[in-house]
């Protein structure tokens, strides 16, 4: 009976230890204080190094734990050792939250990340933040707005030097302001041909090229919204006049379904380029035609079948099968890490033709046909100069 | 000669606001006398407008022209239903065609001002980012008040072809935005929490109050015939426009949209047309070089400014605070 009530009751003393041991450490900071023990306690404690270890004065009973002394002292020693950059020492380890450790930490994560003028950065990016939420930012008529294609741009980025090592050429043949009008060839199944020429554009001519993409782009949801923000819009007469008239840089891809969809086998082999209409668009605004010539996009989704009928259900032009894709489930929604080049070739000039040229059918083929011609010339120039497809 | 003019359906609040305006303006610019005509009494005061309580879509209308010596007849108000889907067409299709034959019909009429509505463009994606007064609709004219419209305007243009003596002038306005006006999609913007098309940002415009009496007021007084684009300037798109109201989009799938939409806004107490979702989900915006350049006309107003205007005469929103605009 004696012993049990030593271990419940421990007369009067607070802590769990009976008479004959001594009180646990926790015990003894909460105890208001009797000499005997803090002697015995001191020569114990573990000895952070340069401030002398301060006991709570007797009577006043500390709350909260961070902010005695013992923890400012391992703070200042945490700070230290951050500040030389040394590695972790085996520094003894007092109790509670390290609240200025991880402040330190913090910050030095930041500088880190942001470089040394982080305080400017993150405050110009709540500032956006800011800008963001409250509405007040501008856009075009178009629906175009900067900020949002500046993600973008830096989303792909990464996707296009380090996963397709992207090499551009004839970056001089875009020009430096006023209209121009970028036709390129589409391949690849998924249009991502669109997105890395818009960034590439962006990189090297520092100008944004305003896509021009086929109405399915715009009835999908999350897709069309996306598409009108970072600048794209439709592809019609009425859209890439009014582009090319205000002196901006537009892109398009005229075989449409029918390049972006041709089976594997038929890669780099160009289909019919539309019906003309970016010519006539490109004549009556008087600005020059850039034919645009992409290497690489063809193998990121090998086109070796498709669902016409599952297609049609769906509504959409193709339905793709690829060597990886139903196959492999989402991981065959990854592209194939082939070598791109990207040739912005010599201009055509159209002001040499009157803008009612553009009611001509017959200059209009012409025309279509000698930019398909340039294009097709250059791709298998690139295909020689790339190589292999993927090393 | 001074002018008489009638306006139609001057129990809407627009069509009100026009009318007194033409009043205001009277002899000195040549508007004699304003006869103001709808089913219902109007809910404000007309000032120096004589309101003729007539119903459009009987042939009493003729009566009305022939009594006040009408010249000059604008027709407004023509407006989505605000109280089902059939009275609207009766008001919005059958009324034009009775206003249309009576004016046929009488010597005196010699202008014709239309108030039509953007949505004769329809919303589609299909659509090119900006209409011109010239292209048509691809797409979404096939039912609810667009469709009215469009026939309101064919009903216009088979007029002009049996009365070419008659002027016409056909205003193809994009929504007023103000507190006072009862449109769509001030209706909608006054709701607390704003359904959306999960997936879809549409492009809108909206036309200021002031440009849109003003160029009523400039079609009667001076002779402009042709069809004219009337919105502000530039577009704002809807989550743009719910961040400076301070309220939440709640986006819904777009399939059911329209009906979940409705309910939504039903249980908030306000109400919105069926057709409105087509415009919540693609989008419209029209091309203003016309009206500037053949009607010359400068909108004072972009549509940015005027929903700046609107949103500081409503409660800000409930995350208002995030952008710091309360």
């Amino acid at each position: 009976m004696k012993d049990e009530r030593t271990t419940i009751g421990s007369g009067g003393t607070p802590g769990r230890g009976n008479r004959q041991t001594s009180p646990s450490a926790a015990a003894r900071s909460l105890a208001t204080g009797s000499p005997v023990k803090r002697s015995a306690a001191k020569p114990k404690k573990a000895a952070p190094p340069t401030p002398p270890p301060v006991t709570p004065p007797d009577g006043k009973k500390p709350r909260l734990r961070a902010v005695t002394d013992e923890d400012t002292a391992a703070a200042a020693a945490a700070e230290e050792a951050a500040r030389s950059a040394r590695t972790a020492s085996p520094e003894p380890q007092s109790g509670g939250i390290p609240i200025d450790e991880i402040l330190v930490a913090v910050v030095q994560a930041a500088q880190r990340v942001l470089g040394s003028d982080w305080e400017s950065r993150v405050a110009t990016l709540l500032a956006t933040v800011r800008k963001r939420l409250s509405g007040v930012y501008e856009i075009d008529e178009f629906g175009f707005d900067p900020e949002i294609a500046a993600v973008l741009n830096a989303a792909v980025e990464p996707i296009a030097e380090k996963w397709f090592r992207l090499e551009v050429r004839g970056v001089e043949n875009i020009p430096e302001e006023g209209g121009a009008l970028l036709v390129a060839n589409h391949s690849g199944t998924v249009p991502l041909d669109g997105l890395i020429t818009g960034y590439a554009v962006k990189k090297y001519a520092g100008r944004d090229l305003r896509l021009l993409g086929a109405d399915l782009v715009f009835s999908l949801p999350g897709v069309g919204q996306v598409a009108r923000k970072v600048g794209a819009t439709l592809a019609c007469q009425e859209d890439a006049e009014r582009l090319l008239t205000g002196g901006e840089l537009a892109g398009v891809w005229p075989e449409g379904f029918k390049g972006i969809g041709k089976p594997f086998a038929e890669r780099y082999k160009l289909q019919r380029f539309g019906r003309g209409g970016f010519v006539s668009a490109a004549m009556r605004a008087q600005v020059p035609i850039v034919p645009v010539s992409i290497v690489g996009a063809e193998e990121i989704y090998p086109l070796v079948g498709n669902v016409p009928s599952l297609a049609r259900l769906l509504g959409l032009p193709y339905l793709p099968i690829t060597p990886f894709f139903p196959l492999l489930g989402p991981l065959g929604l990854i592209p194939l890490p082939s070598k791109w080049i990207i040739e912005f070739g010599e201009p055509v000039r159209t002001d040499a033709y009157e803008p009612d040229a553009a009611d001509d059918p017959m200059l209009l083929f012409n025309v279509t046909d000698q930019v398909r011609e340039t294009i097709q010339q250059t791709l298998y120039e690139l295909l020689v100069d790339r190589g292999n497809a993927f090393f | 000669m001074s002018r008489i003019v009638l306006v139609t359906g001057v129990a809407g609040s627009f069509a009100a606001l026009v009318a007194r305006r033409l009043a205001d303006l009277g002899e000195d610019a040549g508007i004699g006398k304003v006869v103001g005509i709808d089913t219902i009494l109007p809910d404000g005061d007309l000032g120096g407008v004589k309101f003729v309580r007539a119903d459009i879509r009987t042939p009493v209308v003729g009566k009305v022209i022939a009594v006040e010596d009408v010249d000059t007849v604008v027709h407004l108000d023509v407006n989505p239903p605000q109280r089902g889907r059939a009275g609207g067409k009766e008001l919005n299709v059958i009324g034009t065609m009775q206003l249309l034959a009576a004016c046929q019909r009488s010597s005196t009429v010699g202008k014709l001002v239309l108030g039509s509505s953007a949505a004769v463009y329809g919303s589609s994606p299909r659509d090119p980012a900006m209409f011109k007064e010239s292209l048509l609709a691809r797409s979404g004219v096939r039912s609810g008040f667009p469709k009215d419209i469009v026939e309101v305007e064919s009903y216009a243009r088979g007029f002009s072809r049996r009365r070419p003596d008659v002027i016409i002038t056909t205003i193809r306005a994009a929504q007023v935005l103000h507190p006072q006006i009862d449109t769509p999609l001030r209706n909608y913007f006054t709701n607390p929490i704003l359904p959306s098309v999960l997936g879809f940002d549409p492009r809108l415009q909206f036309l200021a109050l002031d440009d849109a009496l003003e160029i009523f007021a400039q079609s009667v007084v001076h002779d402009r015939p042709g069809t004219f684009n009337a919105a502000g300037d530039g577009v704002v798109m809807l989550s743009q426009a719910a961040r400076r109201l301070g309220k939440p989009l709640l986006p819904l799938p777009p399939f059911g949209f329209a009906a979940a939409a409705r309910r939504l806004v039903r249980a908030m107490g306000s109400d919105i047309p069926p057709d409105l979702h087509r415009l919540l989900t693609f989008g419209r915006a029209v091309d203003t070089s016309a009206l500037r350049e053949i009607f010359g006309f400068e909108l004072t107003r972009t549509s940015e400014q005027t929903f700046e205007d609107f949103r500081r005469s409503v409660r800000p929103g409930l995350m208002a605070v995030l952008g710091g605009r309360t």
